[in-house]
């Protein structure tokens, strides 16, 4: 539900870098999202298409790359991917874990003309 | 001719700029901040009308009750005689930091041991905004099932601690309570679990005792969350 807050503040970074960059419209916006972020990709591109409408970037796409949930173990310094959400080191068992991807929410660039 | 721009921006960091705030105004007046968190009904309110019960003559306690509306839960802890102010989100499924600092006049901070921020009932969005707390602590009451840890993984990773509420109804629910435990130990094995009734009053020691902890930490200027 809080995917509308968020399309908003996609929109607003959008807006901001399209002004300092002199651009008319915004053709597509490139996001990393981690697995582990609550994000409904469905529902943000709703929201997004939604509040881009009369802005220069309406009708842009969103191109969203889902980033796995990675982990660097605290006891045995190995790193490994985090699969079906078990946060326990798969070599020494520890769960003392630094948490090194998977929580990304950012706008990494975008296309514009 | 198209043209690619690179941005590289948190599209939260709006609001992690305002929790940096929050935090600071937080540290210097040396009070613990719980934001507390739990899909709605699971007994947030309850947890502290007990909490100010058992600990109001030793610590002093203050409240940010989030609602979407009605000032139902302000008046609630009003009557246990705290500090207590009521935010409307008018819509919105959690708090972020704005809401907080647009609170924080209406409190005495500097007279506060401990600040609990209600959010919103809700077992996803809260999770993803911090406010400036020093730590999440999640309710997950057992009517809700055992499933929980699974289908809602970033509040469990998130929480510092968590309150299993209502086990004196696990006669008459389809719930394991020992499921739950392995199943958020899986996502954050530093988690603290307290099983407790605000109806019986059972498990409440245990929690209180913990919470008395976690002020002194932040009283002896360590941080509450790593103790």
């Amino acid at each position: 539900m809080h995917e509308m807050s968020i399309a908003q503040s996609i929109l607003d970074i959008i807006l901001q870098e399209s002004g300092n960059h002199k651009v008319t419209r915004v053709l597509s916006v490139a996001l990393k999202v981690g697995e582990l972020s609550a994000v409904e990709t469905e529902s943000l591109r709703f929201c997004f298409e939604f509040l881009t409408k009369g802005t220069a970037a309406e009708g842009a796409q969103l191109d969203i790359e889902r980033v796995q949930v990675t982990c660097r173990c605290q006891d045995c310094a190995s790193d490994f991917t985090v699969k079906e959400l078990t946060f326990s080191c798969p070599s020494c068992g520890s769960g003392k874990l630094e948490m090194l991807s998977g929580r990304e929410l950012s706008v990494e660039s975008f296309e514009a003309e | 001719m198209t043209l690619k721009i690179p941005v590289v921006r948190d599209i939260l960091e709006a609001n992690e700029r305002l929790a940096e705030d929050n935090r600071r105004i937080f540290r210097e007046a040396g009070l613990l901040v719980i934001n507390l968190m739990s899909g709605p009904g699971a007994g947030k309110t309850s947890l502290l009308e007990r909490t100010i019960e058992t600990l109001q003559h030793e610590i002093r306690i203050g409240v940010i009750e989030g609602d979407i509306q009605s000032s139902y839960d302000a008046e609630r802890i009003g009557q246990k005689g705290v500090q207590v102010v009521q935010l409307n989100t008018g819509g919105a499924c959690h708090l972020d930091s704005n809401m907080i600092k647009s609170s924080l006049d209406a409190l005495d901070l500097d007279i506060l041991d401990l600040l609990v921020v209600e959010n919103v009932g809700n077992l996803v969005c809260p999770a993803e905004f911090n406010v400036g707390e020093d730590m999440k602590a999640m309710i997950l009451s057992v009517p809700e099932g055992d499933d929980k840890p699974l289908k809602y993984p970033l509040m469990f990773q998130e929480s510092r601690a968590l309150i299993i509420n209502k086990i004196d109804l696990l006669p008459y629910v389809n719930c394991d309570v020992g499921k739950i435990r392995e199943r958020a130990l899986q996502l954050n094995a530093n988690l603290e679990i307290f099983e407790i009734s605000c109806r019986t009053g059972e498990g409440l020691d245990g929690w209180a005792d913990w919470l008395r902890q976690q002020v002194s930490a932040r009283k002896a200027g360590g941080d509450g969350a790593e103790t």
